[in-house]
Protein backbone atom coordinates (compact mmCIF):
# COMPACT_ATOMS: atom_id res chain seq x y z
CA UNK A 1 0.00 0.00 0.00
CA UNK A 2 1.49 3.34 -1.02
CA UNK A 3 1.67 6.12 1.50
CA UNK A 4 0.99 6.36 5.20
CA UNK A 5 -2.49 6.13 6.64
CA UNK A 6 -4.12 9.53 6.27
CA UNK A 7 -6.15 10.83 9.19
CA UNK A 8 -9.84 10.47 8.47
CA UNK A 9 -9.19 8.06 5.61
CA UNK A 10 -10.54 4.56 5.75
CA UNK A 11 -7.63 2.72 4.24
CA UNK A 12 -7.72 -0.48 2.27
CA UNK A 13 -5.82 -3.25 4.02
CA UNK A 14 -4.59 -6.53 2.61
CA UNK A 15 -6.12 -9.59 4.25
CA UNK A 16 -5.09 -13.16 3.69
CA UNK A 17 -7.53 -16.08 3.81
CA UNK A 18 -6.35 -18.55 6.44
CA UNK A 19 -9.35 -20.83 6.80
CA UNK A 20 -12.52 -21.60 4.87
CA UNK A 21 -15.44 -23.20 6.70
CA UNK A 22 -18.40 -24.73 4.92
CA UNK A 23 -21.43 -23.61 6.93
CA UNK A 24 -24.05 -24.89 4.50
CA UNK A 25 -24.02 -25.91 0.86
CA UNK A 26 -24.16 -22.29 -0.28
CA UNK A 27 -22.56 -20.53 2.66
CA UNK A 28 -18.92 -20.29 3.68
CA UNK A 29 -17.20 -18.57 6.55
CA UNK A 30 -13.85 -17.13 5.59
CA UNK A 31 -11.23 -16.41 8.22
CA UNK A 32 -9.01 -13.51 7.22
CA UNK A 33 -5.76 -12.46 8.80
CA UNK A 34 -5.44 -8.72 8.37
CA UNK A 35 -2.26 -6.97 9.53
CA UNK A 36 -3.12 -3.51 10.80
CA UNK A 37 -6.74 -4.39 11.60
CA UNK A 38 -7.88 -1.89 14.25
CA UNK A 39 -10.47 -4.19 15.80
CA UNK A 40 -14.22 -4.05 15.53
CA UNK A 41 -17.48 -4.39 17.45
CA UNK A 42 -20.30 -6.90 16.93
CA UNK A 43 -22.53 -5.70 14.11
CA UNK A 44 -19.82 -3.91 12.15
CA UNK A 45 -19.20 -4.76 8.53
CA UNK A 46 -16.32 -4.51 6.09
CA UNK A 47 -16.06 -3.55 2.45
CA UNK A 48 -14.25 -5.99 0.19
CA UNK A 49 -12.72 -4.84 -3.08
CA UNK A 50 -11.63 -7.21 -5.80
CA UNK A 51 -9.62 -6.18 -8.86
CA UNK A 52 -9.38 -8.09 -12.14
CA UNK A 53 -6.20 -8.24 -14.23
CA UNK A 54 -7.49 -5.51 -16.55
CA UNK A 55 -8.22 -3.16 -13.66
CA UNK A 56 -11.96 -3.82 -13.40
CA UNK A 57 -13.05 -3.52 -9.77
CA UNK A 58 -16.03 -4.64 -7.77
CA UNK A 59 -16.81 -3.80 -4.18
CA UNK A 60 -19.34 -5.25 -1.73
CA UNK A 61 -20.03 -5.10 2.00
CA UNK A 62 -20.01 -8.13 4.31
CA UNK A 63 -20.93 -8.32 7.98
CA UNK A 64 -18.29 -9.55 10.38
CA UNK A 65 -19.33 -12.85 11.94
CA UNK A 66 -17.12 -13.08 15.03
CA UNK A 67 -16.22 -10.55 17.70
CA UNK A 68 -12.77 -8.98 17.53
CA UNK A 69 -9.79 -11.24 18.07
CA UNK A 70 -6.52 -9.48 17.39
CA UNK A 71 -6.09 -9.08 13.61
CA UNK A 72 -8.58 -11.73 12.60
CA UNK A 73 -11.70 -10.83 10.59
CA UNK A 74 -14.25 -13.55 9.91
CA UNK A 75 -17.01 -13.08 7.38
CA UNK A 76 -19.80 -15.47 6.39
CA UNK A 77 -20.79 -15.28 2.74
CA UNK A 78 -23.82 -16.69 0.97
CA UNK A 79 -23.54 -17.57 -2.70
CA UNK A 80 -25.63 -15.19 -4.81
CA UNK A 81 -25.88 -16.84 -8.22
CA UNK A 82 -25.77 -13.66 -10.23
CA UNK A 83 -23.42 -11.94 -7.82
CA UNK A 84 -20.21 -10.11 -8.61
CA UNK A 85 -18.15 -11.09 -5.61
CA UNK A 86 -19.80 -13.95 -3.72
CA UNK A 87 -19.27 -16.52 -6.52
CA UNK A 88 -15.57 -15.74 -6.36
CA UNK A 89 -15.42 -15.97 -2.57
CA UNK A 90 -17.40 -19.21 -2.46
CA UNK A 91 -16.07 -21.02 -5.53
CA UNK A 92 -12.60 -19.64 -6.28
CA UNK A 93 -10.99 -18.25 -3.13
CA UNK A 94 -8.22 -20.43 -1.76
CA UNK A 95 -6.35 -20.38 1.51
CA UNK A 96 -3.42 -18.02 1.12
CA UNK A 97 -5.23 -15.69 -1.32
CA UNK A 98 -5.02 -11.99 -0.55
CA UNK A 99 -7.94 -9.61 -0.87
CA UNK A 100 -8.46 -5.95 -0.03
CA UNK A 101 -10.73 -5.06 2.85
CA UNK A 102 -11.50 -1.89 4.77
CA UNK A 103 -13.36 -1.21 7.95
CA UNK A 104 -14.84 -1.62 10.38
CA UNK A 105 -17.87 0.48 9.42
CA UNK A 106 -21.53 0.61 10.26
CA UNK A 107 -21.55 1.68 13.89
CA UNK A 108 -25.30 2.22 13.70
CA UNK A 109 -25.86 -1.55 13.78
CA UNK A 110 -23.47 -2.33 16.60
CA UNK A 111 -24.40 -4.05 19.88
CA UNK A 112 -22.07 -4.67 22.77
CA UNK A 113 -22.89 -6.34 26.09
CA UNK A 114 -22.47 -2.99 27.87
CA UNK A 115 -25.58 -1.71 26.07
CA UNK A 116 -27.71 -4.18 27.98
CA UNK A 117 -30.94 -5.73 26.87
CA UNK A 118 -32.89 -7.85 26.75
CA UNK A 119 -31.54 -8.48 23.27
CA UNK A 120 -33.79 -9.60 20.42
CA UNK A 121 -31.99 -10.83 17.31
CA UNK A 122 -34.01 -11.66 14.19
CA UNK A 123 -32.26 -12.80 11.03
CA UNK A 124 -33.43 -14.02 7.64
CA UNK A 125 -31.08 -16.26 5.67
CA UNK A 126 -27.57 -14.84 5.79
CA UNK A 127 -28.96 -11.89 7.76
CA UNK A 128 -27.93 -13.87 10.81
CA UNK A 129 -24.26 -13.05 10.27
CA UNK A 130 -23.96 -9.77 12.25
CA UNK A 131 -26.40 -11.15 14.81
CA UNK A 132 -24.14 -14.13 15.37
CA UNK A 133 -21.26 -11.75 16.07
CA UNK A 134 -23.43 -10.15 18.74
CA UNK A 135 -24.40 -13.50 20.23
CA UNK A 136 -20.81 -14.75 20.21
CA UNK A 137 -19.71 -11.55 21.92
CA UNK A 138 -22.37 -11.94 24.60
CA UNK A 139 -21.25 -15.52 25.28
CA UNK A 140 -17.53 -14.72 25.22
CA UNK A 141 -17.97 -11.84 27.62
CA UNK A 142 -19.90 -14.00 30.06
CA UNK A 143 -22.57 -11.33 30.01
CA UNK A 144 -25.92 -11.93 31.65
CA UNK A 145 -27.94 -9.99 29.09
CA UNK A 146 -30.88 -12.22 28.16
CA UNK A 147 -30.94 -12.98 24.44
CA UNK A 148 -33.57 -14.36 22.10
CA UNK A 149 -32.21 -15.30 18.68
CA UNK A 150 -34.74 -16.07 15.97
CA UNK A 151 -33.58 -17.11 12.53
CA UNK A 152 -35.49 -17.92 9.39
CA UNK A 153 -34.23 -20.30 6.71
CA UNK A 154 -35.73 -22.22 3.82
CA UNK A 155 -34.83 -25.65 5.12
CA UNK A 156 -32.94 -27.37 7.93
CA UNK A 157 -29.83 -27.65 5.77
CA UNK A 158 -29.87 -23.90 5.18
CA UNK A 159 -29.60 -23.04 8.85
CA UNK A 160 -26.29 -21.26 9.32
CA UNK A 161 -24.27 -21.93 12.51
CA UNK A 162 -26.78 -24.61 13.44
CA UNK A 163 -24.63 -26.84 15.63
CA UNK A 164 -22.90 -23.96 17.41
CA UNK A 165 -26.28 -22.45 18.18
CA UNK A 166 -27.51 -25.78 19.57
CA UNK A 167 -24.54 -25.90 21.94
CA UNK A 168 -24.95 -22.29 22.99
CA UNK A 169 -28.64 -22.57 23.70
CA UNK A 170 -28.21 -25.73 25.75
CA UNK A 171 -25.08 -24.69 27.62
CA UNK A 172 -25.41 -20.96 28.11
CA UNK A 173 -27.94 -19.56 30.51
CA UNK A 174 -30.11 -16.71 29.29
CA UNK A 175 -29.78 -17.50 25.58
CA UNK A 176 -32.79 -18.84 23.70
CA UNK A 177 -32.43 -19.90 20.08
CA UNK A 178 -35.38 -20.43 17.77
CA UNK A 179 -35.40 -21.32 14.09
CA UNK A 180 -38.26 -21.19 11.66
CA UNK A 181 -38.23 -23.05 8.36
CA UNK A 182 -40.17 -21.59 5.48
CA UNK A 183 -40.07 -24.16 2.66
CA UNK A 184 -39.38 -27.63 3.97
CA UNK A 185 -38.79 -29.31 7.30
CA UNK A 186 -37.33 -32.64 8.41
CA UNK A 187 -39.85 -35.20 9.71
CA UNK A 188 -38.74 -34.80 13.32
CA UNK A 189 -38.68 -31.00 13.30
CA UNK A 190 -39.77 -29.45 16.59
CA UNK A 191 -38.95 -25.86 15.73
CA UNK A 192 -41.10 -23.18 14.15
CA UNK A 193 -42.59 -23.19 10.67
CA UNK A 194 -43.46 -20.48 8.24
CA UNK A 195 -42.31 -16.92 7.71
CA UNK A 196 -41.59 -14.63 10.61
CA UNK A 197 -44.72 -12.52 11.01
CA UNK A 198 -46.59 -10.56 13.63
CA UNK A 199 -48.22 -13.67 15.08
CA UNK A 200 -44.90 -15.47 15.48
CA UNK A 201 -43.24 -12.39 16.97
CA UNK A 202 -46.11 -11.88 19.40
CA UNK A 203 -45.48 -15.40 20.68
CA UNK A 204 -41.73 -15.74 20.41
CA UNK A 205 -40.06 -12.35 20.68
CA UNK A 206 -39.42 -10.43 23.88
CA UNK A 207 -42.67 -8.64 24.69
CA UNK A 208 -42.53 -4.91 24.12
CA UNK A 209 -42.97 -4.06 27.82
CA UNK A 210 -39.50 -5.57 28.45
CA UNK A 211 -38.12 -2.86 26.13
CA UNK A 212 -35.67 -5.05 24.28
CA UNK A 213 -33.01 -3.83 21.89
CA UNK A 214 -33.98 -5.38 18.56
CA UNK A 215 -31.63 -6.04 15.66
CA UNK A 216 -33.19 -7.24 12.42
CA UNK A 217 -31.13 -8.27 9.40
CA UNK A 218 -31.81 -10.02 6.13
CA UNK A 219 -33.44 -9.48 2.74
CA UNK A 220 -35.35 -6.25 2.35
CA UNK A 221 -38.83 -7.81 2.37
CA UNK A 222 -38.03 -9.84 5.49
CA UNK A 223 -36.70 -6.83 7.38
CA UNK A 224 -39.66 -4.71 6.33
CA UNK A 225 -42.21 -7.27 7.59
CA UNK A 226 -40.39 -7.92 10.85
CA UNK A 227 -39.71 -4.28 11.69
CA UNK A 228 -43.29 -3.23 10.93
CA UNK A 229 -44.59 -6.14 13.00
CA UNK A 230 -42.41 -5.20 15.96
CA UNK A 231 -43.66 -1.61 15.85
CA UNK A 232 -47.26 -2.81 15.66
CA UNK A 233 -46.59 -4.94 18.76
CA UNK A 234 -45.58 -1.84 20.66
CA UNK A 235 -41.80 -1.83 20.32
CA UNK A 236 -40.29 1.63 20.09
CA UNK A 237 -38.85 2.34 16.64
CA UNK A 238 -35.75 3.82 18.27
CA UNK A 239 -35.02 0.43 19.85
CA UNK A 240 -35.23 -1.40 16.53
CA UNK A 241 -32.16 -1.38 14.30
CA UNK A 242 -32.44 -2.78 10.82
CA UNK A 243 -29.93 -3.85 8.20
CA UNK A 244 -31.41 -4.70 4.83
CA UNK A 245 -29.46 -6.80 2.39
CA UNK A 246 -30.55 -5.33 -0.91
CA UNK A 247 -30.16 -6.67 -4.39
CA UNK A 248 -26.62 -6.19 -5.53
CA UNK A 249 -26.18 -3.74 -8.40
CA UNK B 1 -45.98 1.69 0.01
CA UNK B 2 -43.33 0.13 -2.18
CA UNK B 3 -40.03 0.07 -0.43
CA UNK B 4 -38.60 -3.06 -1.90
CA UNK B 5 -35.64 -1.26 -3.35
CA UNK B 6 -34.30 0.72 -0.44
CA UNK B 7 -31.48 -0.11 1.90
CA UNK B 8 -30.69 1.33 5.32
CA UNK B 9 -28.28 4.19 5.75
CA UNK B 10 -25.90 1.70 7.35
CA UNK B 11 -25.21 0.37 3.84
CA UNK B 12 -23.49 3.69 3.10
CA UNK B 13 -21.18 3.47 6.11
CA UNK B 14 -18.06 3.15 3.95
CA UNK B 15 -19.17 5.92 1.57
CA UNK B 16 -19.99 8.26 4.46
CA UNK B 17 -16.51 7.59 5.81
CA UNK B 18 -15.00 8.50 2.43
CA UNK B 19 -17.04 11.70 2.22
CA UNK B 20 -17.02 12.92 5.82
CA UNK B 21 -13.77 11.35 6.97
CA UNK B 22 -15.35 9.47 9.86
CA UNK B 23 -18.02 7.02 10.89
CA UNK B 24 -21.37 8.75 10.39
CA UNK B 25 -24.09 6.10 10.61
CA UNK B 26 -24.76 6.69 14.30
CA UNK B 27 -25.01 10.48 13.92
CA UNK B 28 -28.44 12.09 14.05
CA UNK B 29 -29.99 14.37 11.49
CA UNK B 30 -33.21 16.36 11.46
CA UNK B 31 -35.45 16.38 8.40
CA UNK B 32 -36.47 19.92 7.49
CA UNK B 33 -39.60 18.64 5.76
CA UNK B 34 -41.23 16.74 8.62
CA UNK B 35 -39.02 17.46 11.61
CA UNK B 36 -38.22 13.80 12.31
CA UNK B 37 -34.84 13.05 13.88
CA UNK B 38 -33.07 9.83 12.99
CA UNK B 39 -29.62 8.35 12.92
CA UNK B 40 -28.18 8.35 9.40
CA UNK B 41 -27.99 4.56 9.66
CA UNK B 42 -31.79 4.48 9.76
CA UNK B 43 -32.31 6.55 6.62
CA UNK B 44 -33.76 5.04 3.48
CA UNK B 45 -31.08 4.68 0.86
CA UNK B 46 -31.65 4.31 -2.85
CA UNK B 47 -28.53 3.47 -4.78
CA UNK B 48 -28.81 4.62 -8.35
CA UNK B 49 -26.63 6.89 -10.48
CA UNK B 50 -25.86 8.48 -7.14
CA UNK B 51 -26.84 7.60 -3.60
CA UNK B 52 -30.11 9.13 -2.50
CA UNK B 53 -30.63 9.37 1.25
CA UNK B 54 -34.26 9.83 2.27
CA UNK B 55 -35.98 10.58 5.56
CA UNK B 56 -37.40 7.31 6.92
CA UNK B 57 -40.44 9.18 8.17
CA UNK B 58 -41.59 11.21 5.16
CA UNK B 59 -39.41 9.94 2.26
CA UNK B 60 -38.09 13.44 1.47
CA UNK B 61 -34.62 13.56 0.02
CA UNK B 62 -32.19 14.52 2.77
CA UNK B 63 -28.92 14.18 0.90
CA UNK B 64 -27.61 12.99 -2.48
CA UNK B 65 -24.05 11.77 -2.95
CA UNK B 66 -22.58 11.53 -6.45
CA UNK B 67 -19.11 10.14 -6.89
CA UNK B 68 -17.50 12.03 -9.78
CA UNK B 69 -14.04 12.40 -11.31
CA UNK B 70 -12.91 14.87 -8.63
CA UNK B 71 -14.27 13.10 -5.58
CA UNK B 72 -17.78 13.42 -4.22
CA UNK B 73 -20.55 15.94 -4.78
CA UNK B 74 -22.81 16.01 -1.75
CA UNK B 75 -26.11 17.81 -2.20
CA UNK B 76 -28.07 18.71 0.89
CA UNK B 77 -31.83 18.93 0.60
CA UNK B 78 -34.18 18.40 3.54
CA UNK B 79 -31.48 18.40 6.20
CA UNK B 80 -32.15 21.01 8.83
CA UNK B 81 -29.23 19.90 10.97
CA UNK B 82 -26.75 17.12 11.43
CA UNK B 83 -25.28 16.41 14.86
CA UNK B 84 -21.62 15.41 14.77
CA UNK B 85 -20.53 13.81 18.01
CA UNK B 86 -17.32 15.06 19.56
CA UNK C 1 -2.72 1.05 -5.40
CA UNK C 2 -4.84 -2.09 -5.76
CA UNK C 3 -3.36 -5.36 -6.83
CA UNK C 4 -5.20 -7.89 -8.98
CA UNK C 5 -7.06 -10.54 -7.02
CA UNK C 6 -5.99 -13.96 -8.20
CA UNK C 7 -8.70 -15.52 -10.32
CA UNK C 8 -11.24 -12.68 -10.14
CA UNK C 9 -13.00 -11.63 -13.33
CA UNK C 10 -16.44 -10.44 -12.28
CA UNK C 11 -19.65 -11.15 -14.13
CA UNK C 12 -19.19 -8.88 -17.09
CA UNK C 13 -19.15 -10.35 -20.57
CA UNK C 14 -15.66 -10.22 -21.96
CA UNK C 15 -16.41 -11.19 -25.55
CA UNK C 16 -18.80 -8.38 -26.50
CA UNK C 17 -17.99 -6.47 -29.73
CA UNK C 18 -15.75 -3.56 -28.77
CA UNK C 19 -17.22 -1.09 -31.23
CA UNK C 20 -20.57 -1.29 -29.46
CA UNK C 21 -19.17 -0.50 -26.03
CA UNK C 22 -18.68 3.16 -25.14
CA UNK C 23 -15.53 4.07 -23.19
CA UNK C 24 -15.47 2.92 -19.57
CA UNK C 25 -18.45 0.59 -19.91
CA UNK C 26 -18.81 -3.13 -19.17
CA UNK C 27 -21.38 -5.40 -20.77
CA UNK C 28 -23.82 -7.28 -18.57
CA UNK C 29 -26.57 -9.73 -19.30
CA UNK C 30 -28.43 -8.65 -16.18
CA UNK C 31 -30.82 -5.74 -16.14
CA UNK C 32 -29.92 -3.89 -12.92
CA UNK C 33 -32.65 -1.89 -11.26
CA UNK C 34 -31.54 1.56 -10.19
CA UNK C 35 -34.06 3.96 -8.71
CA UNK C 36 -33.79 7.23 -6.82
CA UNK C 37 -36.95 6.55 -4.84
CA UNK C 38 -39.76 4.08 -4.20
CA UNK C 39 -41.40 2.46 -7.24
CA UNK C 40 -44.64 4.26 -8.03
CA UNK C 41 -47.65 2.02 -8.64
CA UNK C 42 -49.84 3.56 -11.32
CA UNK C 43 -53.10 1.83 -12.21
CA UNK C 44 -53.60 1.95 -15.96
CA UNK C 45 -57.00 3.58 -15.64
CA UNK C 46 -55.33 6.51 -13.87
CA UNK C 47 -52.28 6.73 -16.14
CA UNK C 48 -51.90 9.90 -18.20
CA UNK C 49 -49.15 11.23 -20.40
CA UNK C 50 -49.31 15.01 -20.86
CA UNK C 51 -47.37 17.17 -23.26
CA UNK C 52 -47.21 20.91 -22.55
CA UNK C 53 -46.00 23.33 -25.19
CA UNK C 54 -44.03 26.57 -24.56
CA UNK C 55 -47.30 28.53 -24.56
CA UNK C 56 -48.73 26.32 -21.86
CA UNK C 57 -51.32 24.43 -23.84
CA UNK C 58 -51.62 20.78 -22.94
CA UNK C 59 -52.39 17.58 -24.74
CA UNK C 60 -53.07 14.45 -22.67
CA UNK C 61 -53.35 10.79 -23.53
CA UNK C 62 -55.04 8.16 -21.40
CA UNK C 63 -53.71 4.61 -21.53
CA UNK C 64 -56.42 3.74 -24.03
CA UNK C 65 -55.51 6.76 -26.21
CA UNK C 66 -51.85 5.95 -25.94
CA UNK C 67 -52.03 2.30 -26.82
CA UNK C 68 -54.22 3.12 -29.82
CA UNK C 69 -51.34 5.09 -31.36
CA UNK C 70 -49.01 3.44 -33.89
CA UNK C 71 -46.13 1.72 -32.11
CA UNK C 72 -42.66 0.65 -33.09
CA UNK C 73 -40.52 -2.24 -31.93
CA UNK C 74 -36.86 -1.39 -31.66
CA UNK C 75 -33.75 -3.27 -30.62
CA UNK C 76 -31.13 -1.01 -29.09
CA UNK C 77 -28.08 -1.01 -26.85
CA UNK C 78 -28.42 0.83 -23.55
CA UNK C 79 -25.67 2.37 -21.46
CA UNK C 80 -25.95 3.26 -17.78
CA UNK C 81 -23.67 5.88 -16.29
CA UNK C 82 -22.86 3.42 -13.50
CA UNK C 83 -20.82 1.63 -16.18
CA UNK C 84 -22.97 -1.28 -17.27
CA UNK C 85 -24.16 -1.64 -20.85
CA UNK C 86 -26.75 -4.05 -22.14
CA UNK C 87 -26.80 -4.94 -25.81
CA UNK C 88 -29.71 -5.80 -28.06
CA UNK C 89 -32.56 -4.85 -25.78
CA UNK C 90 -35.97 -4.94 -27.43
CA UNK C 91 -38.68 -2.43 -26.66
CA UNK C 92 -42.09 -1.57 -28.01
CA UNK C 93 -43.35 1.97 -27.69
CA UNK C 94 -44.77 5.08 -29.27
CA UNK C 95 -42.22 7.30 -30.97
CA UNK C 96 -41.92 10.85 -29.64
CA UNK C 97 -42.28 11.90 -33.29
CA UNK C 98 -45.79 10.40 -33.28
CA UNK C 99 -46.71 12.18 -30.06
CA UNK C 100 -45.30 15.51 -31.24
CA UNK C 101 -47.06 15.21 -34.60
CA UNK C 102 -50.37 15.30 -32.77
CA UNK C 103 -50.45 19.04 -33.23
CA UNK C 104 -48.27 20.17 -30.34
CA UNK C 105 -46.27 23.27 -31.11
CA UNK C 106 -42.64 22.35 -31.73
CA UNK C 107 -41.24 25.76 -30.91
CA UNK C 108 -38.75 25.75 -28.14
CA UNK C 109 -35.63 23.69 -28.31
CA UNK C 110 -35.83 21.92 -24.96
CA UNK C 111 -37.95 19.36 -23.22
CA UNK C 112 -38.14 18.40 -19.55
CA UNK C 113 -39.60 14.98 -18.85
CA UNK C 114 -41.35 14.34 -15.54
CA UNK C 115 -42.14 11.05 -13.86
CA UNK C 116 -44.63 9.76 -11.34
CA UNK C 117 -42.69 10.01 -8.09
CA UNK C 118 -41.01 13.30 -8.98
CA UNK C 119 -38.04 12.37 -11.14
CA UNK C 120 -37.11 14.68 -14.01
CA UNK C 121 -34.62 14.75 -16.85
CA UNK C 122 -33.92 17.37 -19.53
CA UNK C 123 -33.05 16.91 -23.19
CA UNK C 124 -32.69 19.00 -26.31
CA UNK C 125 -35.80 18.55 -28.47
CA UNK C 126 -33.66 17.39 -31.37
CA UNK C 127 -32.45 14.45 -29.26
CA UNK C 128 -35.95 13.06 -28.88
CA UNK C 129 -37.07 13.56 -32.47
CA UNK C 130 -36.12 12.00 -35.78
CA UNK C 131 -36.55 8.45 -34.55
CA UNK C 132 -34.36 8.76 -31.48
CA UNK C 133 -36.85 8.40 -28.63
CA UNK C 134 -39.95 6.49 -27.59
CA UNK C 135 -42.36 6.16 -24.72
CA UNK C 136 -41.90 2.44 -24.21
CA UNK C 137 -44.41 0.14 -22.52
CA UNK C 138 -43.14 -3.32 -23.49
CA UNK C 139 -39.71 -4.74 -22.83
CA UNK C 140 -38.59 -8.02 -24.36
CA UNK C 141 -42.11 -8.73 -25.54
CA UNK C 142 -43.71 -8.31 -22.10
CA UNK C 143 -45.40 -5.37 -20.38
CA UNK C 144 -42.75 -3.23 -18.77
CA UNK C 145 -42.21 -4.19 -15.14
CA UNK C 146 -42.81 -1.40 -12.60
CA UNK C 147 -39.24 -1.82 -11.36
CA UNK C 148 -38.00 -0.98 -14.84
CA UNK C 149 -40.36 1.95 -15.29
CA UNK C 150 -43.73 0.44 -16.11
CA UNK C 151 -46.43 1.25 -17.14
CA UNK C 152 -44.29 3.35 -19.51
CA UNK C 153 -40.87 4.93 -19.59
CA UNK C 154 -38.97 7.24 -21.86
CA UNK C 155 -36.41 5.45 -24.02
CA UNK C 156 -33.53 7.52 -25.43
CA UNK C 157 -30.83 4.94 -26.05
CA UNK C 158 -28.20 7.21 -27.62
CA UNK C 159 -27.68 8.96 -24.27
CA UNK C 160 -26.83 7.57 -20.83
CA UNK C 161 -29.80 5.69 -19.49
CA UNK C 162 -30.61 8.14 -16.68
CA UNK C 163 -32.14 10.21 -19.49
CA UNK C 164 -34.62 7.39 -20.16
CA UNK C 165 -36.93 8.45 -17.38
CA UNK C 166 -38.91 5.66 -15.74
CA UNK C 167 -42.63 6.12 -14.97
CA UNK C 168 -42.79 9.06 -17.35
CA UNK C 169 -45.97 11.12 -17.13
CA UNK C 170 -45.25 14.52 -18.65
CA UNK C 171 -43.15 16.30 -21.24
CA UNK C 172 -42.78 20.06 -20.95
CA UNK C 173 -41.54 21.75 -24.12
CA UNK C 174 -39.74 25.00 -23.52
CA UNK C 175 -37.45 27.66 -24.90
CA UNK C 176 -35.19 27.32 -21.91
CA UNK C 177 -33.17 24.39 -20.62
CA UNK C 178 -33.84 23.37 -17.03
CA UNK C 179 -31.64 20.70 -15.47
CA UNK C 180 -33.45 17.59 -14.30
CA UNK C 181 -32.82 15.44 -11.24
CA UNK C 182 -29.40 13.89 -11.85
CA UNK C 183 -28.29 16.90 -13.89
CA UNK C 184 -28.87 19.13 -10.88
CA UNK C 185 -26.97 16.78 -8.59
CA UNK C 186 -23.79 16.85 -10.65
CA UNK C 187 -24.32 14.69 -13.68
CA UNK C 188 -23.66 15.99 -17.17
CA UNK C 189 -26.35 18.13 -18.78
CA UNK C 190 -26.25 16.19 -22.09
CA UNK C 191 -24.82 12.73 -21.32
CA UNK C 192 -23.30 11.28 -24.52
CA UNK C 193 -21.78 7.89 -23.61
CA UNK C 194 -19.47 7.96 -26.64
CA UNK C 195 -17.84 11.15 -25.37
CA UNK C 196 -18.03 9.78 -21.82
CA UNK C 197 -20.04 12.77 -20.61
CA UNK C 198 -20.86 11.43 -17.17
CA UNK C 199 -20.39 14.37 -14.82
CA UNK C 200 -20.84 18.11 -15.01
CA UNK C 201 -17.61 19.49 -16.41
CA UNK C 202 -16.68 16.41 -18.43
Amino acid sequence: MAGAALPGRLNWLIARATEIIEETQRVRSIVLDCPGWPGHLPGHHIDIRLTAEDGYQAQRSYSIARPADDEEVVITVELVDEGEISPFLIEDLRIGDRIEIRGPVGGYFVWEPSRGGPLQLIGGGSGVVPLMAMLRARVRAGSDVPVRYLSSARSHDDLIYRSELESVSSEVEGVEVLHTLTRSKPPDWTGLEGRVDRVMLARQAWPSFTRPLCYVCGPTGFVETVANSLVSLGHQPSRIKTERFGPTN
Amino acid sequence: MDNERHLDGNALAGLFHDVFGREMTHECGCCSHCGAMNQLGAAWVFRAAGDVVRCPNCESIVMVIVQNSDGFRVSFESLRWLQISA
Amino acid sequence: MSFPTRGFRGRRQLDAPADRIPPGQYVTDDFPVLSAGPTPRVPLEEWRFTMTDPLGSERSWTWADFTALPTETVTVDIHCVTKWSKLDTTWEGVSLDTLLADGTDRAGGHVLFHSYGGYTTNLPLEDVTGGKAWIAFNYDGQPLDPEHGGPARLLVPHLYFWKSAKWVDRATLSDSDRPGFWESYGYHNYGDPWREQRYQGD
